[in-house]
């Protein structure tokens, strides 16, 4: 079975993550990047699947230069090669340009299964794996908790409101994975020297018969046209439990006419 | 004035409490016409509420095909629908099916995109918090209609009571659309606690909670205050509490009126899913825990004495 994994390196979230001011997009350059955490869950996922079917793991990633390392890093873990989608043009882009870039490179990857995080934690958007099934006319089985793979069905369990959902569908497919699904493997040292070897591939928009001007600043199709500092949370009043914590909690409560 | 689909989210029945949100936020931009998207029979229970709330006009796409495949159906039942009725705007609910349905109609439709709004303007101006709610951001759709998801709780439902004419929708499903067929649906019961993300009180535990068994604690407190029950994923990792409940970065994002954090230190993965609640309070005996830099109201001490003493103080008022 070919597995494509998604990989999307992203702000870390526990840095201070900041929109640039010149265009308003997400400030790549500023904070340290790192890979988007539910992606590791996505590419463990296509290593165990990989382990009890066979057939290849490659990281797909869409991303400026430096990328590369999350990539490095990805692969570290075991997949077989890469596909970095890499220009200049992509700065900017809209989930909407996104996928279509997506898709296009996915297009020339064949892949039976497309494994990838269910939301990446810069955007929060969780609609890529829809917009690719759209663009692909496969199936979208998202926020899996659990993946059955047999021949070539794949069943999810998936977290609802109401409770799970059981879904299926045949190969080709796009599966998205929640933190629940498994517990990534740390790379190992050889693992680490491993993948400065292994094959990593450039593509351009041009390779994939995109034109600059569809994805990008100048191709999105939503645009943020003012951002601001919310103002931080003052921390109000501290008190220091003396016997009376709970009163003076239900006090507070009441004042606010919440009890 | 052209009409403002709203995608109403139900279950059992029932309208959800984001669908009237929606319905107040879309008379102010033109003419509420809400969109019903289920099996056969699943308008009718509906109206008399979506009615309400303001709709005038409620589209009823009932098809054993809208339930029994996941999401795509439903987005090629709403892009025709788009294309005929013209509509101004397009809201669904910032849900996981919500979104889900957002991203395919944008692909049909080559229509942007806008997710986690909290207000939307007249001009089609959409308000949304990024960055575990550290920015705030004014954005617009740049090319087609204003296709919004909007976040639970946003903003107080309305009643503006209205006579909606119930107007079929021809469900035709292509097989493209019948790709990811959904197998089992289990309804875990909840018991009679409010849904987390639509909740107005929340109590959330973490890992100084200790226990499943002492999340009793937390549930007692969130009964008592009519609230859901979150946890923290450093609670739910330790395994005290399931994870549908959990509250962060990779869980669910929650913007009550009151949030309570028991136990929890307040790291940046939980703070991204609570930050935009409107009052906070916070008992952990870590004076030094970073929670207390958001809370308005933070008690430095032992939970386990805080709360069972708030828990009587709570019941002797009553």
């Amino acid at each position: 079975m070919n597995i494509v994994v998604l990989v999307k390196q992203v702000p870390d979230s526990s840095a201070e993550r900041v929109l640039r001011s010149d265009d308003n997009t997400v400030d790549r350059g500023s904070a340290s990047n790192v890979i988007n955490e539910m992606d590791e869950y996505a590419i463990e996922e296509a290593l165990r699947v990989q382990e009890a079917h066979g057939g290849e793991v490659t990281i797909l990633t869409m991303g400026p230069a430096g990328a590369s390392e999350s990539i490095r890093k990805a692969l570290s873990m075991g997949p077989d090669r890469a596909v970095h989608v890499l220009d200049d043009a992509l700065h900017g882009s809209c989930a909407l340009a996104t996928s279509r870039v997506l898709a296009a490179a996915l297009g020339t990857l064949k892949p039976d299964l497309v494994l990838c995080g269910a939301e990446s934690t810069d955007g929060r958007v969780q609609v890529m794996p829809h917009m690719l099934a759209e663009r692909l006319g496969v199936a979208a089985l998202t926020g899996a908790r659990k993946l059955t793979v047999d021949g070539t069905s794949l069943t999810i369990e998936r977290q609802t409101e109401e409770g799970y959902e059981v879904v299926a569908a045949s190969t080709p497919a796009v599966v998205s994975v929640w933190d629940t699904i498994n517990e990534p493997r740390y790379p190992s040292f050889k693992g680490i020297m491993a993948a400065k070897k292994k094959p990593v591939q450039t593509v351009s928009l041009a390779d994939l018969g995109i034109a600059a001007s569809e994805v990008g600043i100048e191709g999105a199709t939503s645009a943020v046209v003012e951002q601001s500092k919310r103002p931080p949370r003052s921390g109000g009043q501290k008190v220091n439990d003396e016997g009376e914590g709970g009163v003076r909690l239900v006090e507070f409560l009441a004042s606010e006419k919440f009890v | 004035m052209a009409e403002v689909l709203v995608v109403v989210e139900h279950s059992g029945g029932e309208v959800k409490k984001v669908t009237l949100e929606m319905l107040t936020l879309a008379r102010e931009l033109g003419t509420p016409a809400a969109v019903v998207l289920g099996g056969p029979g699943a308008a009718a229970p509906l109206v008399d509420r979506l009615s309400e709330y303001g709709a005038v006009k409620v589209y009823a796409g009932e098809s054993e095909d809208l339930q029994g495949f996941l999401v795509a159906p439903k987005a090629a039942v709403l892009a025709d629908l788009v294309r005929s009725a013209q509509p101004t705007a397009v809201l669904l609910g910032s849900t996981q099916e919500g979104k889900e349905i957002a991203g395919r109609l944008a692909v049909k439709l080559d229509n942007g995109l806008l997710t986690d709004v909290s207000a939307l303007d007249a001009n089609g101006t959409a308000t949304q918090t990024v960055f575990a709610g550290s920015t705030i951001v004014k954005s617009q759709v740049t090319r087609g209609l204003p296709l919004v998801t909007v976040r639970p709780n946003s903003l107080t439902p309305a009643a503006a009571p209205a006579t909606a004419e119930v107007s079929p929708l021809e469900v035709a499903v292509g097989d493209s659309a019948k790709l990811a067929r959904v197998v089992e649906r289990k309804v875990e019961p909840k018991g009679a606690r409010p849904e987390l993300t639509e909740a107005s009180v929340v109590v959330s535990g973490g890992r100084g909670v200790g226990s499943e068994d002492n999340f009793k604690l937390v549930e007692e407190l969130a009964d008592l205050l009519g609230g859901a029950v979150g946890a923290s994923r450093a609670a739910v990792d330790s395994g005290f509490y399931p994870h549908q409940f959990q509250v962060g970065q990779t869980g669910k994002t929650v913007s009550p009126q009151l949030y309570i954090a028991l136990g929890i230190s307040g790291a940046i993965q939980h703070r991204a899913g609570m930050q935009t609640s409107k009052t906070i309070v916070a008992v952990n005996k870590d004076a030094e825990a970073p929670i207390f830099e958001l809370a308005d109201y933070g008690i430095v001490g032992d939970l386990f004495k805080v709360v069972p003493q708030a828990a009587e103080e709570i019941r002797k008022r009553k």
